[in-house]
Order: structure tokens, then C-alpha cells, then sequence
């Protein structure tokens, strides 16, 4: 892994992620009324995430089947309002153990 | 002019804050480490970022080997809903709040900081915006560092089955999400179909990871958008 393309990158988010917190109480202090610019922006990090998370959690073991059981052990705990901590780490021991028996 | 009486008030307020964030932060560390990046990075990461979703996913595509370019993308999109907490807090700011001081303080917005500060009718001064994020600044990179450093003296099967940690917790982010929520839950299934789509019609091969998600997450918040215009109290809570 390049040490220059990750700084690179580090810099850049750290860039991207002040400037919407930034612009709006430094520059514009005023509100935005567009009902359908607001929503798209309440939207965005849910598809974003869901994005991300699918289809790629699935190849993100060794095998599809311990991914499919600690997908399924994330979305349960995830209903049932578990921690981001609890449902990673139920996930991880879920394809730790699903591996063994691979 | 600085208050101490008010930069108190603002630690007492993100003490809770600050707490909650270390378990997050470490399992950040623990994941950006197995990930193959080294400590500093990961602190690195959390300390100039300051922000859940965002960070993860970024680290996701940089320890995916994207581009900075997708990675910036990225990251600037989730970020966007920042512009509507800032907004908002820009109309409960003391006017008296110097520009530099605004420059310093609103790298300390979050979704947890935002809503703290943003119930009740206070109005915000500057000295209280410096003490509600110190400790929740403090958290973030401490609990980092500490699942960093964990992280690097496991064994490696266990390191293996690290892979879906972070999925796991992009999971737990929109599952409670969805579950409150059909709209959020259609959304979510708009942006993981068109994701799917783009991902396996071979004429769309040639569009990269990064953006394939960036492209899903603007067609899925513009279709919601586009039905759901007037969503307006929930839907801004990711961490």
C-alpha cells in the first residue's frame, strides 16, 4: 500500500468532510428552504451506506456462506438496535466460527 | 470573549458524547488496522475526520485500493448532510462568535454534537461550542489509537474474519434506520439495486467501485427526494 496515495487521500477527506460543516455557519448563515434539497441531503448517507455494505459484504470473507451468516447476524442485531460495536464484533465471530467448520 | 462558565457547561454536555464515541473509535482502530493500515494512519484518520460514516467509508476504498479521487467523492457525499446540521446551527449561533472561532469550533460538528447543541432554545456561544467538543475530540482518537494498537497483536484467523467488520457496522447504521422507517428502507434498497446493476451488466464494467456507489446514492436520494419531499425531522441521524 502506498504511503503517499493513502496521505493523499487522508488529506482530501479531511477536506471533504470540513467544508460542509464549515461553508454553512462561516458563509451562507442562511437556511436552505428547498424541501427537496433537504431531503435528498437527509438521504444520502443511508444510500450511501447500503451502497457500500451490498453486494460487497458478501465477498468480504473467504467464503460466501460465512458471509452470509455474519451478514445475517448484522442485520438481526442491527433491528434489534445492538451497538455498532456489539454487531461487529457478533459478525466477526459469526464467520470466525462459520470458517472453522469450512 | 471566552466564558468559562460556558466552556464548562459545553464539556459537561459532551462528556456523554465523548464516552460513547471511544467504543466506536476503537472498533474504527481495530478494523482500519486488520485492514493492512498502519496506527498512525488510522489515527490520523480519526483525528483530522472527526465523523463516523464518512471516515469508514473512506478507509473502506483506501484499504480497497481506489483512487483519491473516488475516495474524496465518496466521503464529500455522505458528508453532505453536515451542510444542513451547519445551517441549522448557524441560526442558534451569539452573533458576537468571531469568524475564526466558527472556523475552529465547526470541525467539531457531528451528528451527536449537532444534536446536543441544537435542542433547547440556548443560544450557542463560542466558548460553549469549545467545550462540547473537546472530550467528544478526545474519545474519537483515544479509542482509535487503543483499537489500533489491539489490533496488530491478534491472530491472524481471527484478523481474517475481520474483513466484515466494517460492513457489519455500515449494517448496524441503517438497519434501526430502516426499521423506523419505510422511506429510508425503500431508499437503501433503490441505492443497493442500482449498485447491483452497475456492478454485474457487463456494458457498465467499466465504471469503478467508488463511483459505481456515488452514482447509486444520488439516484437513490434523488428518487426518495423526488416521492418523500417532506421528510424532515428524522433521516439525519447515521452515528
Amino acid at each position: 500500500m502506498s504511503m503517499t496515495r493513502v496521505l493523499i487521500c487522508i488529506a482530501l477527506m479531511c477536506l471533504v468532510t470540513y467544508i460542509p460543516r464549515v461553508i454553512p455557519v462561516t458563509l451562507f448563515r442562511k437556511q436552505i428552504r428547498s424541501r427537496y434539497i433537504r431531503s435528498f441531503l437527509n438521504y444520502t448517507p443511508y444510500a450511501v451506506l447500503g451502497a457500500l455494505t451490498f453486494p460487497d459484504i458478501f465477498t468480504s470473507s473467504g467464503h460466501l456462506a460465512s458471509a452470509i451468516g455474519g451478514t445475517a447476524v448484522a442485520v438481526l442485531l442491527g433491528f434489534w438496535r445492538r451497538s455498532l460495536v456489539e454487531v461487529a464484533c457478533a459478525a466477526i465471530l459469526t464467520v470466525f466460527v462459520i470458517e472453522l467448520f469450512i | 470573549m471566552f466564558s468559562t462558565a460556558e466552556f464548562k457547561q459545553g464539556l459537561a454536555a459532551g462528556m456523554p458524547i465523548g464516552i460513547g464515541y471511544v467504543p466506536v473509535a476503537f472498533t474504527f482502530g481495530f478494523m482500519a488496522v486488520s485492514g493492512g493500515l498502519p496506527v498512525w494512519a488510522a489515527v490520523l484518520i480519526s483525528f483530522t475526520n472527526l465523523t463516523s460514516a464518512g471516515q469508514f467509508a473512506g478507509t473502506n476504498l483506501i484499504v480497497a485500493g481506489a483512487g483519491s479521487v473516488e475516495v474524496a467523492l465518496t466521503t464529500f457525499v455522505i458528508n453532505l448532510r453536515y451542510i444542513l446540521m451547519s445551517l441549522a446551527l448557524s441560526q442558534k449561533i451569539d452573533a458576537a462568535a468571531s469568524l475564526k472561532e466558527r472556523l475552529i469550533w465547526s470541525f467539531g460538528i457531528t451528528d451527536e454534537t449537532f444534536v446536543v447543541a441544537s435542542v433547547g432554545n440556548k443560544t450557542l456561544t463560542s466558548s460553549y461550542m469549545f467545550g462540547l467538543i473537546a472530550l467528544p475530540i478526545l474519545g474519537w482518537n483515544a479509542g482509535t489509537l487503543l483499537g489500533g494498537c489491539i489490533s496488530q497483536v491478534l491472530p491472524e484467523a481471527l484478523q481474517n474474519a475481520m474483513g466484515i467488520g466494517l460492513y457489519a457496522m455500515f449494517v448496524a447504521l441503517i438497519v434501526p434506520a430502516a426499521r423506523d422507517s419505510a422511506r429510508v428502507l425503500l431508499i437503501i434498497l433503490i441505492a443497493v439495486a442500482v449498485n447491483c446493476l452497475l456492478m454485474y451488466i457487463p456494458a457498465f464494467s467499466f465504471i469503478s467501485s467508488g463511483f459505481r456507489v456515488i452514482l447509486a446514492t444520488i439516484a437513490a436520494s434523488a428518487v426518495g427526494a423526488f416521492l418523500y419531499p417532506e421528510e424532515s425531522g428524522e433521516g439525519g441521524e447515521t452515528s
